[in-house]
């Protein structure tokens, strides 16, 4: 920390003596060791309640431990965290007690609560519980046998910038964030820097717009800060909606003054004074939190008039969004907050030119944003250090799908799909071979083994057809049928359209509808249906390159992505739907042909009063047959035998 | 011009702001758009004007880009071609293949541009979205199955009317457009002024038809079906039937009309002197007998529906005349009835009117007596060219006939109603004659003619000095309210019309009339008033007649029970 730095850093914690009415008054080392825990005089118990852990039953587990400590007359605090990205092991329940370090255990929920803290509080390993691994502390105690967390394979190869404090911090504490060395960057910024150069900081520091499309965030701010205006906005773009992706949820619900800060920061750097928080009305929990830091931020003055005597204006107000995909979208973001239906608007003229209420305006995303106070905390230098060549930094992944480890990860850019799905992930679980892993949402496209390997970095994605989009990775196992996930990115896609542009509106439809012709039974197996179906795959491309080239906004641009990087890794799956008629991982409900296997069949009967268009005959306790004009694929007969006599092919 | 920029490897002068299609129609280049609108702010939502950018590869919109130095620009490369046609191909494959049915049938843009891009094959099919019609309207059909969603409809309702009672419902395939929940669009704050439909590329919205009530009118020898063309219909029509625009086409139309079978033609003109005859009286009466000031007319329909929606505190400064269409018609069923022996239920009265919301008004129950209507039923200009093909008439080879007498003679006053400010004028000659008791040197009011949205200026009549104001298009007018409730006094009287450049603009005109016609349109009307000898109401002949011989007196007691009407403020979703 520079000395000037220090100097903020004494004077934000003077501040917040000062504002919230604390008794005593603490030197720098003393307010730090209080807030980061380094000595604590009362057990402190963490419980991750972010929306996964809550998901999970974080929530049980809070009243549990709260009524143990009461009925045991144990004087302790509870401390509600947010999600540390190992979403998989939530609940998770953390203890500290005085003079021993911080150790965490996975998956607590309420009926094991009782036994782990009384383990705990008799400093004895509790036998139920899976521990994960403990906080190393400078001058507490470890316990013996429990490895560092940060050593877990799921930890150990990740660089955690923007989750730096998630799942660690109490997130609706000010305090904790500024012992955290929080908003000194900012204060810093205010009184060495002009905004131009926080632009040009920014820009050498290499950040590039975490969305999805990857713009350097420098370069965007420039062309705000260089539009003169009576009034310039921010908007921070919290509208996370790919199916896969809570990126955003996680560091707001987590460490909400990260992004704050990271706002406040780049509002100095473009001029802007006032900011929006464009927040899907689906994340209760990150408004709630992100609220209350607000309310703290402005009662210590980071926000406000005249910004610690600076001069500088900057406030920010959450708008919800009511849930409409297209509203991540720039432009039909800028229409949403002001009023007006959800629908992109032409480019040019730029955002950052004329956009909110026709002023420039600058939309960042929740994780850039976030990335800003660390990058000026720890040094430009630093942050260009990690990373590749043109991709600079860290980003976060939210892992979902067949994976063992489902979560947030925080990697550096350059690290390799394999390393984040084998070794940070765990693999894939059951034994089951891996196929393929999802990138982008429904915007990206489908890596395959073969590319396994391949760095992560902006331009290196964009070669082998997918990108980098908000960072939801969702991966897939041999059981996967790859028409299947087109269908329903296509799905997805087509009803998230906002129906402005035609392209978009129908073309989506209409490529949805030959997947379906695809992945359905043919209606009567005439040769003209099969020739319109082999059609229809042709169309697919012809179709899928118009939409992209002439759609209005990013949403139509990449809207075929799904389907044309599966169609260019797994044709042979679609030739097999097509040709044969046949869906190799038997996803595929409709195209799947039962058979009664004779010698197995005990006539009991059953699948045939199951059978819904009474395609099943025999008489009793002879075998049965099914009628395969009738049969619908249902699958009832198969989920009923009790003989195994149903088999599919 | 600034700059050059190379479309199709040719170097074009542009000028800074101006964006490519315009470069590109000033040169001659035709790239087709549907959701294009001069002068609006542009959507970008059809993508048919795509072209290519050279330098970054990419397919551009033309309407909404920029032109910028050096550019290179292809705009009907193959892969522009092929991108524009297969839009078209997805718009078909959600259409309703029903052209041979379809009232837009040869004047359809969806369909000329699928000839245009030479779609000749079924290659993309789908499963079509199925809608409702919407029939509820008196004015106004919707048929949101072969809306194409260009958004022209809502700009124009919103942006250029101050309407807004439709907007882009739901998302993804199932957008649609329609009113408020769904509700039928008479619930809804539509004021039937028909400027959707003249902005609709294909046959979406259409006006309610009267054909079959008229046919059968027509056909019924106990009724006598009289007809009555409002002022802008003779110098309107022309476009309709192909010739070029503002030809005056007054002898012909009577002549075929006739033929059709109307049994008597009277023109709407000559019940706008009649408007007028009342209407400066009231305004007298209201200048000198402290009255709600300014006084507003009511001869347009849309407008008196949107003030008694929107600004129903404006509903005392409206005129209590009726509209002309509306005199006229209580004076067929009165004055001319008692003339001829008819009982008014032996009457059929049709209205030939530039206007849809003049369908609307002529089903109003304050424009009935006794339970029957005043005008039975009423056809827009272009309702009535394809009227007059259905009975066989061919408007190239008839002679000019005159126009039935009494109830037909006319004066230009009357004539000028057609145009923006043409009431306002009208007016201002007579009650100049009325208050000075001489006749004004030079009758032309240029300050309240022309083109634009509002127009404003100050006379001096013997000392009394008037302040009239003139407003076209409705959110023009919204804005000169805005500034009444805010205080002004110095206005007293003030004319709008809802639709731009008025009823010569009207919802019921030739579809894809241009500014260029309107104009033509606009100087015919002035041209007939220039060439005329009788250039006030109240020197019509047949006027002074009407009154000597049935009204006595403007505002009389005949006036009031006839003529004079009231109005009521409307709940409707807004």
């Amino acid at each position: 920390m520079s000395d000037n730095n220090m100097m903020h850093q004494t004077s934000l914690i003077a501040k917040v003596q000062h504002v919230f009415s604390k008794d005593t008054e603490l030197s720098l080392p003393e307010f730090t060791a209080r807030y980061t825990r380094k000595q604590i005089e009362k057990p402190v118990i963490f419980i991750g309640a972010g929306t996964c852990g809550l998901g999970a039953g974080a929530a049980k587990t809070l009243a549990q431990t709260r009524l143990y400590l009461e009925n045991n007359h144990i004087d302790a605090e509870v401390v509600e965290v947010g999600c540390i990205g190992l979403c998989s092991a939530e609940p998770l329940l953390d203890i500290q007690l005085p003079g021993l370090n911080r150790i965490s255990f996975q998956k607590i929920t309420a009926e094991k609560v009782d036994a782990v803290l009384k383990s705990v509080f008799n400093l004895e390993m509790p036998e139920e519980a899976e521990v994960l691994g403990q906080f190393p502390g400078e001058t507490s105690r470890r316990w013996d046998g429990v490895p560092n967390l940060m050593e877990h394979p799921f930890f150990a190869p990740q660089t955690r910038v923007v989750l730096k404090n998630c799942g660690i911090v109490n997130p609706v504490s000010i305090e904790e964030y500024i012992a955290l060395g929080g908003y000194a960057s900012y204060l810093q910024l205010l009184t060495d820097n002009t905004s131009s150069e926080v632009c040009d900081l920014v820009e050498q520091s290499g950040l590039r717009g975490r969305g999805g499309g990857g713009f350097p965030t420098g370069k965007k701010w420039k062309f705000a800060h260089n539009t003169p205006a009576d009034q310039k906005y921010l908007i921070c773009n919290a509208d996370e909606g790919d199916p896969g992706a809570f990126m955003d949820r996680a560091v707001i619900e987590g460490d909400p003054h990260r992004l704050i800060e990271g706002m406040a920061i780049a509002a100095y750097g473009i001029g802007a004074t006032k900011a929006y928080v464009y927040i899907r009305a689906e994340y209760p929990l990150a408004i709630k939190r992100l609220d209350v830091a607000l309310k703290q931020a402005r009662e210590l003055g980071v926000l406000g008039k005249n910004i610690f005597g600076s001069g500088i204006d900057f406030d920010i107000k959450v708008k919800m969004g009511a849930g409409a995909f297209v509203c991540g979208e720039e432009t039909a973001l800028i229409n949403s907050i002001e009023g007006k239906r959800g629908m992109p608007r032409p480019r040019p003229p730029f955002p950052a030119v004329s956009g909110l209420f026709g002023k420039p305006t600058i939309i960042n995303n929740v994780e850039t944003l976030s990335s800003l106070p660390e990058i000026f905390a720890s040094g430009i230098a630093k942050y260009q250090s990690i990373g590749t060549e043109f991709s600079k930094g860290t980003k976060v992944f939210a892992l979902s799908g067949k994976v063992t480890l489902t979560g947030l990860v925080e990697v550096p850019m350059g690290t390799t799909i394999r390393q984040v799905i084998f070794d940070i992930a765990g693999g894939i679980p059951n034994g089951k071979k891996f196929k393929s892993v999802q990138i982008g949402g429904p915007s990206g496209g489908c890596i395959t083994e073969a590319n396994l390997d391949i760095q992560i970095e902006y331009e290196s994605l964009l070669k082998i057809g997918a990108m980098m989009g908000s960072g939801g990775l969702v991966v897939m196992d041999e059981d996967t049928c790859m028409v299947d996930v087109a269908k329903f990115f296509m799905d997805f896609i087509q009803r998230e359209s906002c129906g402005k542009c035609i392209p978009c509106r129908e073309g989506t439809k209409r490529m949805l509808e030959i997947l379906e012709s695809i992945t359905h039974k043919p209606k009567d197996g005439s040769q003209y249906e099969t020739l319109e179906r082999f059609k229809g795959i042709m169309q697919l491309e012809k179709l899928g390159k118009v939409i992209k080239e002439t759609s209005l906004c990013g949403l139509g641009q990449t809207a075929p992505n799904p389907v044309l990087s599966t169609l260019k890794w797994f044709r042979h799956e679609y030739e097999e739907h097509i040709f044969d008629r046949k869906c190799p991982a038997n996803v595929c409900t409709e195209l799947r042909v039962f058979k009664i296997d004779v010698d197995k069949c005990t006539g009991c009967t059953v699948c045939a009063k199951k059978c819904p268009t009474d395609a099943i005959i025999g008489s009793r306790k002879a075998p049965h047959f099914i009628v395969e004009e009738k049969c619908i694929s249902c699958g009832n007969c198969f989920d009923v035998c009790k003989f195994d006599a149903i088999l599919i092919s | 011009m600034d700059f050059t920029i190379n479309i199709n490897n040719k170097k074009l002068a542009a000028s800074k702001g101006e964006t490519i299609l315009e470069v590109m129609n000033r040169n001659g280049i035709k790239v087709p758009t549907l959701c294009h609108i001069k002068d609006a702010f542009p959507t970008g939502a059809c993508r048919m004007c795509v072209v290519e950018d050279e330098k970054t590869g990419k397919l551009i919109t033309s309407c909404s880009f920029p032109a910028e130095p050096d550019m290179h620009i292809q705009t009907h490369s193959a892969r522009v071609v092929e991108s524009r046609k297969t839009i078209i191909e997805l718009l078909l494959s959600n259409h309703p293949d029903d052209c041979l049915y379809c009232v837009r049938n040869k004047n359809c843009e969806l369909q000329d541009l699928s000839e245009e891009l030479h779609v000749t094959e079924r290659r993309i099919r789908g499963v079509k979205n199925k809608a409702n019609l919407d029939l509820s309207s008196a004015s106004i059909v919707r048929d949101p199955e072969k809306c194409i969603l260009c958004g022209r409809c809502v700009y124009t309702c919103e942006e250029v009317m101050g309407v807004a009672c439709i907007d882009f419902i739901n998302r993804g395939n199932k957008s649609v457009i329609g009113t408020a929940f769904h509700q039928g669009l008479n619930t809804s704050s539509c004021i039937n002024c028909g400027q959707c439909i003249m902005v609709c590329p294909t046959g979406a919205l259409t006006e309610k038809n009267h054909f079959a009530q008229i046919q059968e009118a027509l056909n019924n020898p106990k009724k006598r079906v009289v007809v009555q063309y409002a002022p802008s219909i003779t110098v309107s029509m022309a476009e309709e039937l192909g010739m070029k625009p503002g030809v005056d086409i007054n002898g012909i139309l009577n002549a075929a009309l006739r033929k059709v079978g109307f049994d008597h033609i009277f023109d709407s003109s000559f019940s706008a002197d009649l408007t007028i005859m009342e209407e400066s009286a009231e305004l007298i009466h209201r200048i000198q007998n402290g009255g709600t000031l300014p006084m507003i007319t009511s001869c347009c329909p849309g407008w008196v529906k949107y003030a008694e929606e929107f600004v129903p505190e404006f509903i005392p400064n409206l005129s209590s005349c009726k509209s002309p269409q509306q005199m006229m018609g209580a004076i067929i069923k009165s004055y001319f009835a008692d003339q001829e022996n008819l009982k008014p239920s032996d009457i059929y009265s049709v209205a030939i009117m530039p206007c849809t919301a003049k369908k609307f008004e002529a089903q109003r129950e304050e424009m009935t007596r006794e339970g029957i209507s005043d005008v039975d039923a009423v056809l827009t200009t272009r309702e009535l060219a394809k009227f007059l093909k259905l009975f066989g008439v061919d408007m190239f080879n008839i002679k000019p006939e005159l126009v039935d007498s009494p109830l037909g003679f006319r004066s230009t006053a009357g004539k000028l109603f057609g145009a923006s400010g043409g009431v306002m004028e009208a007016a201002i000659r007579t009650a100049y004659h009325s208050i000075t008791g001489k006749e004004m040197v030079d009758f032309q009011v240029s300050a309240v003619r022309g083109f634009e949205g509002r127009k404003e200026t100050k006379l001096d009549i013997d000392g009394l000095e008037l302040g009239v104001a003139v407003v076209n298009g409705m959110a023009n007018a919204v804005k000169l309210l805005d500034e009444i409730k805010g205080g002004r006094k110095d206005i007293h009287f003030v004319e709008i019309m809802a639709c731009p450049g008025g009823c010569i603009g009207g919802g019921g005109q030739h579809i894809g009339t241009s500014e260029e016609q309107l104009k033509a349109r606009m100087a015919a009307l002035y041209r007939i008033d220039e060439t005329e000898r009788i250039k006030v109401s109240h020197k019509n002949p047949e006027i002074i007649d009407l009154y000597n011989n049935f009204l006595e007196k403007p505002l009389g007691h005949k006036s009031h029970e006839l003529l004079h009407t009231t109005y009521h403020a409307r709940e409707v979703v807004k």
